[in-house]
């Protein structure tokens, strides 16, 4: 291709329009109406998009305002993380009550009282943790025990980060210690055995699902009740079924208002009328209807309800003590999570 | 003696030896290239035109897509002022600690793009050094618009300089100190002589800035926050679709970013053969 000087001045000039055209054309057009961000944690995605589009209906017939909630989901521990450096969350819907608290006792962005402003610890819907195997159980997984046979693949995910593999993590402990009648030896040995059978740890609870069900790994993935549900809905029921252990863990995802970012946003009436819609008839049934376990169980489908299994949940607190010491003792760096993952 | 009759068998051995290394080039590009290059666009056009189109057309995608093009247009921007005052400085001036400049310009390549995110939550995160006045004072910098493009300049900045400094060096200041002599003030010597003389190089260099800012995921997660319509870039955004089981959609995403590399790539190639064609021009 031979240019003459002219044509060469003129294609190149042709470029360079053509590159401040594209640059021009990048327009920002952010929406103009009353926004709010809910920060929240993995599995939620579906259940979310429901409830928003729902209090966005209710909150344009009672205020006749137009608000639009905006999601950024992530792990657990990761998004609260972001909160603490300065995501500019109205709400936070986390997996479990310690993320909250570290919000608290890294930021001050929360008021140290949060759980007790909302009913039932600020947890709107419950859920437990199960197992997801490929359909038929080819490798007869039925309780926790079977979790640490050698040849066992287990897909769970980093409970440094995840909130439920923090859950999972304590359900199998606590499955352990009624086991072996609380000799910590013998749990610690069935904890390195389970976990010397795990082959990746994704960061949040998804992306665990996602490695399980699309990228094929693993016999048994450790899950929400309500994300093994959606799997098996999403990805076909002729591909994996659920398994429950005969002893399980009542996990309480809580919510709450980010104190100081409303009153800088100047949001919080609209943030504790959405966050009090969790609790309302609408959102008990959203939540029932996305798997997890609604506190208000009147309010929700009753063929909904009908699809949760009956299964021994033992509460977290009663056993293992409030959050901030059992993630001290368990999940710290150093802790009984890190000595049993590097000894495995 | 001896180096002439290698030099025959080599060349007999020619036709052979060029077929087998031809025929390596196009397995190893085919199977690592083509393949999942072609496995992206059949696998977003799997459920028809329709479903891609509706998956593109979605309103957080098409935010993705103008975020990735607000933040691409504004870091590209930045970058080739920056690469061409940086690579002015270096060719055409002396000056003590050049060499030491040369090597902080190419740091970007060497860091890893997660720590190139970090750097600026820990500069301008909530507890970070100005967190606490950026926020006293209203300004959003991470989990922003403005993080975004931090980290993305930060990542591309070697790119338009690295790609200037060998081509102004090569050309010395002969023709600078004869606009000079001719009594060409500063701005003319750099608008007539200078930039002409390098623009094939700079193009380049804005090119391959732009394929990078655009395909950046690393940093930007970091900075990010992921709110959906608002902070997630297009690589983000394929991210989210196929964490969300919607895989058709994320792989409609992923080829829309693969055909903007596609046009990059295609102008890179028109510029080339301009460029060989072009006499006295720089060799890119």
């Amino acid at each position: 291709m031979f240019c003459t000087p002219v044509s060469f001045r003129l294609h190149f000039r042709c470029i360079l329009l053509a590159l401040a055209f594209w640059f021009v054309c990048a327009p920002m057009t952010w929406a103009a109406d009353a926004t709010l961000l809910n920060v929240s944690y993995d599995p939620t995605r579906e259940l979310y998009k429901d409830i928003n589009s729902a209090f966005a209906t209710a909150w344009k017939t009672k205020t006749g305002e137009n608000l639009a909630v905006r999601m950024s989901h992530g792990g657990s521990g990761k998004q609260a993380r972001s909160v603490i450096d300065g995501l500019e969350a109205d709400v936070v819907t986390l997996a479990l009550a310690y993320d909250i608290d570290a919000i608290v006792d890294k930021s001050g962005f929360i008021a140290p009282d949060w759980q007790s402003r909302l009913p039932a610890d600020s947890a709107p819907y419950t859920s437990t943790i199960v197992f997801l195997v490929r359909k038929g159980n080819p490798k007869a997984i039925h309780d926790w025990a079977d979790l640490a046979r050698p040849g066992i693949q287990v897909i769970t995910p980093n409970p440094k980060t995840s909130g439920g593999a923090r859950w999972n993590f304590l359900a199998a402990w606590a499955w352990a210690e009624d086991q072996f009648n609380g000799d910590d030896a013998k749990v610690r040995s069935y904890m390195r055995a389970l976990f010397a059978n795990v082959p990746v740890l994704d960061t949040g609870a998804r992306g665990a699902t996602t490695t399980f069900v699309k990228r094929g790994l693993g016999d048994v993935l450790l899950s929400w009740e309500n994300e093994a549900f959606l799997a098996i809905e999403q990805l076909g029921p002729d591909s994996f079924e659920i398994v429950l252990p005969s002893l399980s863990i009542l996990a309480q995802p809580p919510v709450s208002i980010v104190d100081a970012n409303v009153d800088r946003h100047g949001t919080r009436k609209r943030a504790e009328a959405y966050l009090n819609f969790l609790y309302s008839p609408t959102g008990q049934r959203l939540a029932a209807k996305h798997y997890y376990r609604p506190i208000s169980p009147e309010y929700a489908d009753p063929t909904d309800l009908k699809r949760f299994p009956h299964l021994r949940r033992i509460n977290m607190t009663e056993r293992f003590g409030d959050w901030r010491s059992v993630q001290k003792t368990y999940f710290s760096d150093g802790g009984v999570f890190d000595q049993i993952f590097l000894s495995r | 003696m001896l180096i002439q009759a290698h030099r025959a068998t080599s060349i007999a051995e020619g036709p052979t030896l060029r077929r087998i290394l031809l025929g390596i080039t196009l397995i190893f590009l085919t199977l690592f290239l083509l393949f999942p290059l072609a496995a992206v666009f059949s696998e977003a056009l799997s459920q028809g035109l329709s479903v891609y189109w509706q998956a593109i057309n979605e309103p957080d995608a098409t935010s993705a897509i103008r975020l990735t093009l607000l933040v691409t247009g504004l870091s590209v921007s930045l970058n080739l002022v920056f690469g061409l005052c940086a690579s002015w400085a270096v060719a055409k001036f002396s000056f003590p600690g050049k060499s030491l400049l040369i090597t902080l310009i190419d740091l970007p390549f060497s860091v890893s793009p997660v720590i190139s995110g970090l750097i600026y939550v820990l500069l301008f995160g909530a507890h970070g050094l100005f967190g606490a006045w950026l926020k006293a004072n209203d300004v959003e910098i991470i989990f922003a618009v403005p993080g975004i493009v931090l980290a993305t300049v930060f990542v591309t900045l070697p790119f338009v300089a690295r790609e200037l400094i060998p081509i102004m060096e090569a050309q010395g200041r002969g023709d600078e100190e004869a606009a000079r002599t001719l009594g060409a003030s500063g701005w003319q010597i750099f608008f007539r002589v200078t930039l002409p003389n390098v623009k094939w190089g700079l193009l380049y260099g804005v090119l391959l800035c732009n394929a990078r800012a655009m395909g950046e995921f690393g940093a930007v997660s970091v900075v990010s926050g992921h709110i959906r319509g608002m902070t997630n870039t297009m690589p983000l955004h394929v991210e989210i679709l196929y964490n969300e089981y919607n895989f058709v959609a994320a792989f409609a995403v992923a080829s829309l970013l693969a055909l903007l590399a596609l046009v990059t790539l295609a102008l890179k190639a028109l510029l080339e053969s301009h460029n060989t064609n072009t006499p006295n021009a720089p060799r890119l």
